[in-house]
C-alpha cells in the first residue's frame, strides 16, 4: 500500500542541510511512501516568529495546512523543529475554533482557509507508525552489525508532550527502535533528550557549544560511532558546531551526526554519495570504513561455509 | 503488590560518592512516592533524608527525580509509574548541590529569584502605593500558580551548563511583575532593563523541559517569551536575541523562507568581532554547498507572506 503525503520541507533541508532533503528523496520510494512537494510552503516560524508574532506564526502554518488540505493530503515533515511548531500550531487551530476564524481571517488574501482536517506527521513517525519496522528491516542490505549509534532526538519531537503525543518525553524510543530495525545498536546516553542548542548558537554561543559538546561527548563516550538526529537544526549545531564544542569542553568529538534519512539509506545500500554526506564538516567516512570492514567480513564468512 | 524502590543515597559525612539503596515494600492502591519514601524511612531506614511538608502539592518541597523526570512525590502514583517504566528510580533534584540523600540546597534558586525583586515596587524601587486591579483572567498565565518547587530549574538545560542562569522560576515569576498594571511604566521597564543582561532571558534555548515538568502548567518558557516581547515592543531590540527574533521574522516576510546566508548577519549586527568569528564557518559551510544565495527569489507569491507578518 503506498502511503502519500503533501512533503513539507522547511528552510533547512533546502538551503542549510539540502543533504537531508536529498536523502529523504532517495529513501522514501524504498518505504512506499509517495509525496507532493508544497512548493509555495512558507518557513514554519520555527518558533522564533511566534515569539514577536503568536498569531502571524499560527498564520504561516495554517497556510501550509490549508494547502495541504487542497491536495487532501496529511502532511510529511523532515524535520524535528517544523514538527514541533506545526503541530503545536495544528493543535491550537483544531481545538480553538475562535482562534481559527482569527487566524483564516489573515489568509482569506489569498483565498486560503484552513477547516483543520490536516495532520502533521513526521518522517521518523511515519516510518514507526505506518511503513512499519518490519517493512523497514526487509529494505536493508547493509547490516550495521554492532555499529553503535546515537539517537539524539531534539527537543521539538519530544517536548511539549501535550502537544506532540508519541514519545514518551522522558524515555523516548521511536529512533532508538529504528536503530535497531536497520541492525544497529543504539546508545543509551542522558543526552538523547536534550537540547543542542541550537536556538541561541549565533548570540550565546559558549552556552550553546557547552549543552552541544556535552550531549556528543556523553555519546562518544557511551561508544557511538555515530549520531543519528531528525531535525536538520540539530544537525547544524551538532556537525557544524561539533569542531568549536570540543575545543570549548576540551574534548576530541569526531563522531559524525547522520540525518535519519542517511541512515536509512545506507542501511538500504543506496551510495553514500547519494545520500549528501559528504556535505558534512565532520568527516563520515570511518563510519563508512567500518561498515565496509563488516561487508568484507560478512563476506568472508560466507566464503568459508 | 511488593515494589523494589531504588533510591540514590548520599551522606557527605561518611560516603565519598552517591550510591543507590534498594528498598522493597508492599504498596496499596493509591500509594504515591512520597508515602512510599515516609514508610520507609519509618519501617526500613530512619536515616533516609528528604524534604516535604503540605502532601497536596502545594508546598512544593518535594520535588525530586523519579524514574528520570522531575515531579512532585506526593502526587506521583506508584503504580502508575511502574506501569509505564517497570521500575521505581528516586533521585535528588538535578543540578542543584545534593546536602543529603534526596535533599538538595535550594541556596541558588532562592537567591535567584529574590534577584528580580518579587514584589510591587515603583520606579525609585520602593514599594508601590496601594492600587487596587481587577484581578481575574489570565493576566499572569497562570505564573502565579508556581508553587517554588525547582523542578523547572532542575530541568532547565541551560542551567545545566550556566549554573549562573537566572532560570524559568525566576524569569517567570519577574514576568508575573511586569504584568502587573499596578507597578509603574517606568518600574516595568526598568524590570526588562535589568533583564537584558547575561544570565537574563535571552539565555533561554526554548527547550522546553521546563513546560514538561511543571507540576503545576505554568509552563515558565511562555512567560520568558512573553518577557522577550515586552522587550522589544518597550524598544530594547539591540541584544543578540531580539535581533534573531525581529531579523529572523523580517527575512521570512521578504523571502518566504528562512534565508540562512543574512540569518547570521542579521544576528551579529555590526560587530566585527562577532563577524570574524561567523566568517570560517561560513566558509567552511560555503565550500560544503551549504551556504544559499543570499539573494535567492523569494517562494510563491511573497505578498501573502508578508501580509501575514506585517502588523
Amino acid at each position: 500500500m503506498t502511503l502519500r503525503y503533501a512533503l513539507y520541507p522547511g528552510c533547512a533541508a533546502k538551503v542549510a542541510t539540502p543533504e537531508l532533503f536529498q536523502s529523504t528523496m532517495a529513501v522514501i520510494g524504498r518505504l512506499g511512501i509517495e509525496v507532493t512537494e508544497l512548493t509555495a510552503s512558507s518557513c514554519c516560524g520555527a518558533g522564533v516568529v511566534g515569539e514577536a508574532d503568536p498569531d502571524g506564526a499560527l498564520a504561516l502554518s495554517a497556510r501550509t495546512f490549508a494547502q495541504a488540505e487542497r491536495l487532501g493530503r496529511d502532511i510529511m515533515t523532515i524535520c524535528g523543529t517544523c514538527q514541533g511548531v506545526m503541530g503545536g500550531a495544528n493543535r491550537k487551530l483544531k481545538s480553538d475554533p475562535a482562534l481559527l476564524v482569527r487566524v483564516n481571517r489573515l489568509l482569506q488574501p489569498e483565498g486560503l482557509a484552513y477547516r483543520g482536517t490536516v495532520q502533521v506527521k513526521h518522517l521518523l513517525w511515519i516510518v514507526v507508525r505506518e511503513v512499519g519496522l518490519d517493512k523497514l528491516t526487509d529494505e536493508v542490505q547493509v547490516t550495521l552489525g554492532d555499529l553503535k549509534i546515537a539517537p539524539f532526538y531534539g527537543c521539538y519531537m519530544l517536548r511539549p508532550s501535550g502537544d506532540l503525543g508519541f514519545d514518551d518525553p522522558e524515555h523516548p524510543d521511536s529512533l532508538d527502535k529504528v536503530i535497531r530495525a536497520v541492525g544497529a545498536e543504539p546508545v543509551d546516553y542522558g543526552g538523547k533528550i536534550k537540547c543542542c542548542g541550537f536556538p541561541i548558537i549565533l548570540e550565546k554561543e559558549d552556552i550553546a557549544l557547552a549543552m552541544n559538546g556535552a550531549n556528543l561527548k556523553e555519546a562518544k563516550d557511551g561508544g557511538a560511532d555515530a549520531m543519528v538526529t531528525p531535525c536538520p537544526l540539530c544537525h547544524m549545531s551538532l556537525d557544524i558546531y561539533q569542531e568549536r564544542a570540543g575545543r570549548k569542553i576540551g574534548a576530541n568529538l569526531n563522531l559524525p551526526v547522520l540525518h535519519l534519512p542517511q541512515m536509512l539509506g545506507l542501511a538500504m545500500g543506496i551510495p553514500a554519495e547519494d545520500l549528501g554526506v559528504q556535505r558534512h564538516l565532520v568527516s563520515v567516512d570511518p563510519f563508512l570504513e567500518k561498515m565496509e570492514e563488516r561487508k568484507i567480513e560478512r563476506n568472508k564468512e560466507k566464503g568459508q561455509l | 503488590m511488593r515494589l523494589a524502590f531504588t533510591i540514590r543515597r548520599y551522606n557527605p559525612e561518611l560516603d565519598t560518592d552517591p550510591h543507590d539503596e534498594t528498598y522493597r515494600l508492599d504498596v496499596a492502591r493509591g500509594t504515591t512516592v512520597l508515602d512510599a519514601l515516609l514508610r520507609i524511612k519509618n519501617e526500613q531506614d530512619g536515616r533516609l533524608t528528604f524534604r516535604y511538608s503540605c502532601r497536596s502539592a502545594i508546598c512544593g518541597s518535594c520535588s525530586m527525580t523519579i524514574n528520570g523526570g522531575e515531579k512532585l512525590a506526593c502526587r506521583t502514583s506508584v503504580r502508575k509509574e511502574w506501569a509505564q517504566h517497570g521500575g521505581i528510580t528516586v533521585e535528588p533534584l538535578r543540578n542543584l548541590p545534593v546536602l543529603k540523600d534526596l535533599s538538595v540546597d535550594m541556596g541558588s534558586f532562592w537567591g535567584k529569584v529574590r534577584a528580580i525583586e518579587p514584589w510591587l515596587r515603583d520606579n525609585d524601587r520602593q514599594p508601590a502605593a496601594a492600587v487596587t486591579m481587577v484581578v481575574g483572567g489570565s493576566r499572569f498565565h497562570n505564573v502565579d500558580a508556581c508553587i517554588m518547587c525547582g523542578a523547572c530549574v532542575a530541568a532547565c538545560t541551560v542551567h545545566e551548563v550556566d549554573k549562573g542562569f537566572l532560570g524559568p522560576a525566576a524569569l517567570a515569576k519577574a514576568y508575573r511583575f511586569v504584568a502587573d498594571t499596578r507597578e509603574s511604566g517606568l518600574a516595568r521597564t526598568d524590570r526588562l532593563a535589568v533583564l537584558q543582561g547575561p544570565a537574563g532571558m535571552w539565555d533561554c534555548t526554548r527547550c522546553n523541559f521546563c513546560v514538561e515538568v511543571c507540576p503545576k502548567d505554568v509552563q515558565p518558557m511562555e512567560a520568558i517569551i512573553r518577557l522577550r516581547r515586552e522587550s522589544i515592543e518597550a524598544g530594547y531590540d539591540d541584544t543578540g536575541g531580539a535581533r534573531h527574533i525581529v531579523g529572523f521574522r523580517d527575512l521570512v516576510a521578504r523571502f518566504g523562507r528562512l534565508n540562512e546566508a543574512l540569518m547570521p548577519l542579521k544576528v551579529i549586527g555590526w560587530s566585527l568581532r562577532k563577524f570574524l568569528r561567523v566568517l570560517p564557518l561560513g566558509i567552511r559551510m560555503l565550500l560544503k554547498g551549504k551556504v544559499p544565495n543570499p539573494l535567492h527569489k523569494p517562494i510563491g507569491d511573497p505578498r501573502s507572506i508578508r501580509d501575514l507578518l506585517k502588523r
